[in-house]
């Protein structure tokens, strides 16, 4: 409704830079009073077949009860009612024409088959509006509807249109209204084909409706372009799903890159890094609340101050259980994996107790809303496209640091032959600490982006552990580029299943299918092979 | 040649990540025979040993124990046809006594329902005892294993080895880290336990092997370099060049 | 004599907590029937109810020792065998309520009525008849124990690895139970039972007899876990524990002797499971969350592992400490069973039964001893 009222906004503003045609449309508008419900719709069609666009508030008005004829003269105007008076305006030029008492004037009245009229009429006219997308939405409610009374105004409008994406869903709306048109057959033909390239499954529907409609050439070439369609949409399909794959595979590496780390170069089972993924999360939450508080103008930011705030927080923590908890127990995975998840239930109970059991609100800043259509009907929210190049940054900043620094050299180093590395100098037990708070910090990270898709609550990183640990097993334990391939590979299965076997069985069948993955082949998608990896 | 071959090993290859730990490999162990195998580290000995004993499948080549084609069998039926190992380490079950170490070596059914009903019978445990007499762990009999000294355990295996009574008996470097009297005694072990079966040594120890007096086949980068008594290897070019070369 | 005999079989320690089971089995049931509520000897409802639900975690508690505390398999997945045994005894009782469920449908039971099911599914078939239910109580997770260990144990799928795929398997059976076209009730679970074998399951009688079963079950699986783990399978289990590969270059299967104590302990947990049940009156797909499962180990872990009557006493221990916990201070509950965990794997790694150690000797090894002196003459 807001929309509509710019639209009028829009439309009076052209009304006063073109008194000419509003004095045409003035004569017009007068005839609406006069005479039966069809001449009245006649009436409609000449206001419209003017093409003029301060035509549209007057059928509004007329739609709507508001247009009232003055019993003097006979002339129309847009009445509301103030007070005890109503108070006029000129329809055409929409100047103010004074008041009048409720006796002086009568309502025209409409009937509904009038007021079908109106509203189709009404369509075809925002094809004139001034905001780009009431264009694009009238011409995709012609398409949808193919109403051939649209046509007029159809044309008028592809004639006037500057931006080409506009147009050429004005062209498959004419084309669509064409074929309900009494045009001759080659002009229906050529609309057919300008149909079959707009992939969108209504107007698939439509092609085939059509086709059930006539016969020979119209029939067959209608079929054809409504098959094109749907194969072409098959694709698009395809290409969804992969997306949408892509996107759940961003969020799995983030939250199973960290335990890559952790538990493929160390060897250490941290059933707590979910929680190192909450406390990111929450984080994120506190962040936020700060900038609202003591940087109002800046809240739009307070999600990339969150990602240093976050990793500072998951690391140290990390490197506060590593130190006080894991170090004790290496060599002892099994243990290990018993204490840490005692840490993760203390972490859990320490949130609730701060900030409650009850979800958290963390908004999405301005300039991750809002979404990038493709044809298709392929929606891609920008949200998602922000954690897709967050975590393949994450995922690519972790490679550089462990392949090309010193750090990365020496946390190698201390993974693959501890005692030659102390022997060379190397504190083992400071490395272990930061690789842990590494890890942990990554975890972190995947914290800040979740928060954008998720529930900030003390459960969240519950759900990511076992998916984490699947992730990262799958895809070879010890290599981050098997993770990066696991997170993928589980990320695009998972979607290409849940269309046929929903979302809940489409994850049991994943699950099934890892657990028999991992038994035919133990150490994962990229095994590394050799003596080294015996247990 | 003594006796008919009782191990056969064929152009055996074996590669982890591209380097290859075996390099066609051929080998042939009569029925009987006791063999030592030496050579420099990562000539490919251990590898050898895995793959005899099934804990390494090769890339390509034939193994053949009688007329078994070990390649398609895995370790547990591997030791049940008659071909046992001791490992590099002495590798004890430690939280079992000396005595329960010994009868669970026993050669026996080894099927879990066989071992649920299983009852030592009189003559069974006097086997036990008189094995503990002759690896001289009578007294320790009711210790935990993990308790032994590293010369102790490493007698106890060759005690296990004896329960097992293998036809083949792979043996990894039984005498590193143990002094000269402990040394001669599992020389005068192994010679005992090579009366009833063919036994492959693999050993650093050139005094220790010149004390067992057998046959010697020379590992170098995976294939063998050379087969002989010890003097005539010791002789060779090629075995000196690998040994000081470089 | 008998307790002799008893005590050189089970051990000391065993022999304590079987006399102390047989105790508690006859005397807590005789106390909530017999005494009058105002007794001071009284046992009340609500504690009976209470400890047989405890003494069901014990024996769950129990498997999981078999298999950790004996065989090295941490599995985090039990609590899915508890379940499984305790949705075949759910459903017996569900298919008892027969026209008594708000529908009045005398076969279909009320969730699948609410659900609009016109036919009962064909794997409810059979669970009206008792003999077929108990027969699933042990199928139903033996057979699952079975085909999970087959495939995990002979591609040597060990250690972490192994705990993270029981894990994922109690979590993908947990997700199954929840849907609701599972038709095993899902979010909701099985309840409003009625009664098990025509008597009524709210009845005290009925009550004490489940007690009574409960603590019979426990000292008969530990009987049977003392054995199996006494004899020379027991000793090659723990020789796979410590040093698989060795036992494998033994000659010895390990994957069939890891299946063999998997499935075995897998149905004393269904058994745990199916007891359990009709005491607490609900089974719902909660009971698979793998949190459930990794509790159940603390426990274990707490008690002692690889001596059995420990895992049951750290079951009860802890069980006992949540329910105070739970009733006085709600919210501590978490942290200490957080700080449990940390604990126990730092500080006591062999559990309160390790506190007693020295205090138990092996018995049979007396008869070796004596066999070694003739031998050495």
């Amino acid at each position: 409704m807001g929309t509509f009222k710019n639209i009028l906004s829009a439309i009076f503003f052209l009304v006063s830079v073109s008194v000419a045609s509003a004095q045409d449309v003035g004569g017009l508008v007068d005839s609406l009073a006069t005479g039966s419900f069809s001449d009245r719709g006649n009436a409609v069609a000449s206001l419209v077949a003017s093409g003029s666009p301060v035509v549209v508030p007057i059928l509004q008005a007329l739609s709507d009860g508001n247009l009232y004829v003055r019993k003097a003269d006979s002339k129309v105007f847009i009445a509301t009612e103030s007070g005890e008076v109503f108070k006029l305006v000129d329809p055409a030029t929409g100047a103010d024409a004074g008041t009048a008492q409720k006796a002086e004037i009568d309502k025209i009245k409409v009937n509904n088959s009038l007021r079908e009229t109106i509203s189709n009429a009404m369509s075809g006219l925002t094809l004139f509006s001034k905001d780009g997308k009431t264009r694009k939405d009238a011409a995709l409610a012609v398409l949808k509807s193919g109403d051939a009374t649209a046509l007029p105004a159809l044309e008028k409008a592809i004639a006037a249109e500057s931006d080409p994406s506009i147009l050429a869903i004005m062209k498959t709306a004419a084309a669509a209204a064409t074929l309900k048109s009494d045009k001759p057959d080659d002009a229906k033909l050529a609309a057919i084909d300008v149909l079959s390239k707009y992939t969108d499954r209504d107007t698939a529907s439509l092609l085939t409706a059509y086709a059930a409609t006539v016969e020979g050439a119209l029939k067959d070439q209608a079929l054809a372009a409504s098959a094109k369609i749907e194969a072409s949409l098959n694709s698009w399909a395809v290409v969804q799903n992969v997306w949408y794959g892509l996107s759940l595979a961003s969020v799995l590496l983030l939250a199973a890159i960290g335990l890559a780390i952790t538990f493929g170069v160390m060897g250490i089972i941290n059933m707590a890094h979910g929680e190192m993924v909450m406390l990111g999360a929450y984080t994120t939450y506190v962040t936020q609340l700060l900038f609202k508080a003591y940087l109002p103008g800046l809240a739009d930011y307070a999600l990339i101050a969150a990602i240093p705030m976050a990793f500072l927080v998951s690391g140290a923590m990390g490197i506060v259980i590593e130190r006080s908890v894991i170090r004790f127990l290496y060599g002892r995975p099994l243990e290990t994996l018993l204490a840490t998840w005692g840490v993760s239930l203390i972490l859990q109970q320490a949130v609730r107790s701060i900030f409650g059991p009850t979800n958290k609100d963390v908004t999405t800043p301005s300039w991750m809303s809002g979404s990038i259509d493709l044809s298709g009907g392929l929606s891609l929210t920008l949200n998602r496209i922000a954690i897709l190049l967050f975590a393949a940054a994450v995922f690519a900043g972790l490679m550089i640091l462990m392949r090309k620094s010193p750090i990365g050299l020496q946390m190698r180093a201390v993974t693959q032959n501890r005692p030659m590395a102390n022997a060379m100098g190397i504190r083992s037990s400071r490395i272990d600490a930061l690789t842990f708070g590494l890890g942990s910090g990554i975890a972190g990270l995947a914290g800040v982006a979740l928060s954008q898709i998720d529930n900030v609550s003390p459960n969240l990183g519950q759900g990511y552990i076992i998916d984490s640990f699947l992730v990262v097993v799958f895809g070879g334990v010890g290599n981050l580029w098997g993770t990066l391939a696991g997170a993928v590979t589980l990320g695009i299965a998972n979607k290409f299943l849940e269309p046929f076997a929903g979302a809940v069985l489409g994850k049991i069948i994943i699950l099934v299918a890892v657990i028999l993955f991992i038994q035919k082949r133990p150490r994962g998608l990229f095994a590394l092979k050799g003596r080294w990896v015996e247990a | 040649m003594t006796a008919e071959t009782l191990l056969y090993l064929e152009s055996v290859s074996v590669s982890f990540d591209g380097f290859k730990a075996l390099n066609n490999l051929n080998l042939a162990v009569g029925s009987g025979e006791m063999r030592a195998v030496i050579g420099p580290n990562g000539a490919g000995k251990t590898t050898m040993m895995d793959v005899i004993t099934g804990k390494t499948r090769p890339d390509e080549g034939r193994v053949a124990f009688r007329n078994y084609a070990l390649t398609s069998m895995d370790e547990a039926a591997i030791a049940n046809i008659g071909i046992g190992r001791k490992f590099q380490k002495p590798s004890v079950f430690e939280n079992h006594t000396v005595w329960d170490n010994l009868e669970l070596a026993m050669k026996a059914n080894r099927s879990a329902v066989a071992s649920l009903l299983w009852k030592l019978s009189e003559e069974q445990r006097e086997r036990i005892a008189s094995t503990l007499k002759r690896i001289n762990l009578e007294e320790a009999a009711m210790r935990r294993a993990g308790g032994l000294s590293h010369g102790q355990k490493q007698w106890l295996e060759i005690g296990m080895l004896l329960m097992q009574q293998p036809e083949l008996l792979l043996v990894d470097e039984p005498v590193a880290g143990m002094t000269d009297a402990e040394t001669e005694k599992t020389a005068m072990l192994l010679r005992d336990i090579a009366q009833h079966a063919a036994v492959v040594v693999v050993e650093h120890d050139m005094d220790f092997i010149r004390a067992l007096g057998v046959r010697v086949t020379v590992l170098h980068e995976g294939s063998v370099l050379a087969e002989g008594s010890l003097d005539t290897v010791q002789n060779n070019q090629r075995v000196i060049d690998v040994y000081l070369g470089r | 004599m008998i307790s002799q005999h008893i005590m050189a079989r089970f051990g000391k320690a065993g022999t304590v907590f079987l006399f102390a089971l047989l105790i508690v089995g006859l005397a807590v049931p005789s106390l909530n029937l017999f005494t009058s509520p105002d007794s001071a000897l009284h046992v009340p409802d609500y504690i009976l109810a209470l400890l047989g639900k405890y003494l069901c975690y014990a024996l769950l508690a129990l498997s999981v020792d078999l298999v950790w505390g004996f065989c090295g398999i941490l599995s985090l997945g039990h609590g899915a065998f508890f379940a499984l045994g305790g949705y075949a005894m759910g459903m017996y009782m569900m298919r008892q309520i027969g026209a008594r469920g708000v529908y009045g449908n005398a076969d279909l039971p009320d969730f699948m009525v609410f659900l609009n099911w016109k036919t009962l599914p064909w794997y409810w078939h059979g669970f009206e008849f008792f003999p077929f239910a108990l027969l699933m109580i042990v199928l139903a997770p033996g057979i699952l124990a079975f085909v999970f260990g087959w495939l995990a144990f002979r591609s040597r799928v060990t250690g972490v690895y192994l705990s993270i795929i029981t894990q994922a398997m109690t979590f993908a059976l947990l997700l199954a139970f929840f849907r609701n076209d599972m038709g095993f009730g899902g979010n909701n679970g099985l309840t409003d039972f009625k009664d098990i074998l025509g008597y009524s399951v709210q009845s005290p009688n009925t009550r004490a007899v489940l007690f009574m079963l409960s603590a019979l079950a426990l000292g008969l699986c530990f009987i049977i876990a003392r054995l199996i783990t006494h004899s020379k399978f027991g000793k090659i289990i723990i020789s796979i524990r410590d040093a698989e590969s060795r036992t494998r270059f033994l000659g010895y299967r390990v994957e069939n002797y890891k299946l063999v104590v998997f499935v075995t302990s897998a149905i004393m947990a269904g058994i745990a499971g199916a007891l359990y049940v009709p005491q607490v009156g609900i089974i719902n797909p909660s009971e698979f969350s793998p949190a459930n499962s990794i509790e159940v180990v603390i426990w274990t872990a707490l008690g002692g592992r690889g001596t059995l009557w420990g895992a049951a006493l750290g079951a009860i221990v802890v069980n006992g400490a949540k329910s105070w916990f739970t009733g006085v201070l709600p919210d501590a509950w978490l942290f200490m069973l957080g700080a449990l965990f940390i604990f126990v794997t730092l500080f006591m790694p062999k559990g309160i039964a390790g506190l007693f150690a020295g205090w138990t000797t092996p018995a049979k090894e007396k008869k070796n001893a004596d066999v070694l002196a003739e031998a050495a003459e």
